[in-house]
């Protein structure tokens, strides 16, 4: 199929929909209306449910309905709808059913602005809901990628019957590219389910989906389960991509629209011949920790760019302990930092560790 | 190769559709393009702008601080981005709403009563496009046919009928861009 010009969020919402999307539960909300409004069109073409709700809450709960039937289903929304959402996401991991979740996120706290930002990475890897779970989160940097990942998210939701989070900032959204859409896959039969799912008994033991569990060492026995599917997840699914790193003596370390960003000033600092690489997170969890501590043994320094006040920062540090220098440069409200801001931070950071 | 390419105006001066015409003819050229919008709360007579880039090489930031061509149809867009051009880069100055002579001399700066010639070809949006193909013919980051065939493919349903008067409009851009 030839590339045709996508906007972000339309892209999304056609991957979903090659992807084998059967239902969709969501409530507008900028930079990602386009997603909704995407969708509320496409799925009627094809006989497939869309539905705005009257709320987030009410979004997620029909999410999680669905996804007990064993369809694939998402939602998607912006960071206040993502809050509000946080209860159910939680109801969904512990009943461990499968659902793609898309947040494109905007400047924070509060009702903020509609501007790009990354201020959501705590709230989607560590996951804010209550108890102990964690979702895939998958960040895209492009219009190409988003659209791979979300094919990717649900593929990964249904292999380990768990939340897939795609985080993208409202750039990503937004923004037009040439990419190429995967063809539309045949939707899966009823029986086609997985055998967990609730499609009707006859015939069968009923299947039972809760994340209700009165009694201390029955929750705990559900706990060890996910806890053994978290770690099933972290050794298999780690995906990062590398800019020039073979020779870097300097990395930076950036996900999302500041990672394509970093790929423009590693291509300037080069130009001066400043020995710097990019590691850019595709999953922000699980994270790939393994190969940023092999790189703390090569490199002298570590610049993290962030569209927030340090929030991947942290999460570096405790894959670096404490191996190499580590700088933070990053910019919040919905600033987008450019490369001429980038590159100041990098040669505060060659000159303190005296690289080059 | 890389041109980024700013266009700035007032919402309903065509200036992201401008930018969306020169990206699906850099795509169909087989560049690199990326297109990004201002966003947020606008309305109609509000600020409207947008980006484009086009390269040989796959793009990081799809935002610059200091663009190598602009093209702006209104006075604040004048003054945000006549001093941002790169030396040696374009300005396509909208001269029917913009009373104002660029003081720079290290670019190239392409004066086009515009709106008037808009309004004389029959339709007043048509000045993006005026506009754009100055741009086109100046900076050659496109070829002129190629902007002419993003048009045929992609002018919407609804304006259908006025797809000849937009190629008379991108060609009377190009002429100025000449002379």
């Amino acid at each position: 199929m030839a590339k045709e010009l996508w906007e972000g969020n339309a892209a999304i919402a056609e991957a979903a929909i090659r992807a084998g999307l059967e239902a969709f539960y969501g409530y507008p909300i900028t930079p990602q209306t386009e997603v909704l409004e995407h969708l509320s069109h496409r799925m009627i073409e094809l006989g497939r449910v869309f539905l705005q709700a009257e709320s987030e809450v009410a979004s997620i709960n029909m999410v999680y309905g669905a996804a007990c039937t064993g369809v694939r289903v998402m939602t998607s929304s912006s960071s206040p709808g993502i809050s509000l959402m946080q209860e159910g996401l939680s109801y969904i991991a512990c009943s461990e059913v499968p659902a793609v979740v898309c947040n494109i996120m905007r400047g924070g706290p509060g009702l903020g602005n509609v501007q790009p930002a990354q201020g959501d990475y705590f709230q989607a890897v560590k996951s804010a809901g209550h108890g102990d779970y964690h979702m895939i989160v998958l960040a895209p940097s492009n219009v190409q990628e988003a659209i791979d990942l979300m094919v990717l998210a649900f593929d990964l939701a249904d292999k380990y019957r768990t939340i897939a989070m795609l985080v993208a900032d409202g750039a990503i959204g937004q923004m037009m590219e040439p990419a190429e859409m995967p063809p539309l896959r045949p939707l899966r039969k009823p029986e086609e389910r997985g055998e967990w799912a609730l499609t009707g008994a006859r015939g069968r033991e009923p299947n039972t989906i809760t994340s209700l569990y009165l009694g201390a060492e029955n929750l705990e026995v559900v706990n060890l389960r996910l806890q053994e599917k978290l770690r099933q997840i972290e050794a298999n699914e780690v995906r990062w991509k590398e800019y020039d790193t073979e020779d870097a003596e300097l990395l930076l370390v950036a996900f999302g629209t500041v990672g394509r960003i970093c790929q423009t000033a590693v291509r300037e600092a080069r130009a001066k011949g400043v020995k710097v690489g990019l590691l850019r997170p595709v999953t922000l969890w699980p994270f790939p920790s393994a190969r940023l501590a092999e790189l703390a043994g090569q490199v002298q320094g570590m610049l993290v760019v962030e569209m927030n006040a340090g929030q991947m920062l942290q999460d570096v540090r405790l894959a670096v302990e404490g191996r190499c220098p580590i700088e933070f440069y990053g910019r919040m409200g919905g600033v987008i930092p450019l490369p001429d801001d980038i590159l100041p931070e990098l040669h505060k950071l060659e000159a303190a560790v005296g690289a080059g | 190769m890389q041109e980024e390419i700013i266009i700035s105006g007032f919402g309903g001066q065509g200036t992201l559709f401008a930018g969306q015409l020169l990206s699906y003819a850099a795509m169909e050229e087989g560049f690199h393009v990326t297109w990004i919008p201002s966003y947020g709360p606008e309305m109609r007579g509000g600020k409207a702008r947008c980006t484009v880039i086009v390269s040989d090489v796959e793009i990081g930031s799809p935002l610059v601080r200091r663009p190598s061509a602009a093209i702006v149809l209104n006075l604040p867009s004048m003054e945000a981005f006549e001093p941002a051009i790169k030396p040696g880069g374009t300005l396509v100055v909208n001269r029917s709403l913009i009373p104002l002579q660029s003081e720079r001399d290290d670019i190239r700066v392409i004066y086009a009563s515009a709106t008037d010639m808009a309004i004389e070809l029959g339709n007043v949006r048509l000045a993006n496009v005026i506009c754009l193909g100055a741009l086109v013919q100046a900076t050659s980051v496109v070829p002129v046919t190629a902007i002419e065939r993003a048009l045929d493919n992609h002018l919407p349903e609804r304006h259908r009928k006025l797809l000849g008067i937009n190629k008379e409009a991108l060609h009377k851009g190009v002429e100025l861009a000449n002379g």
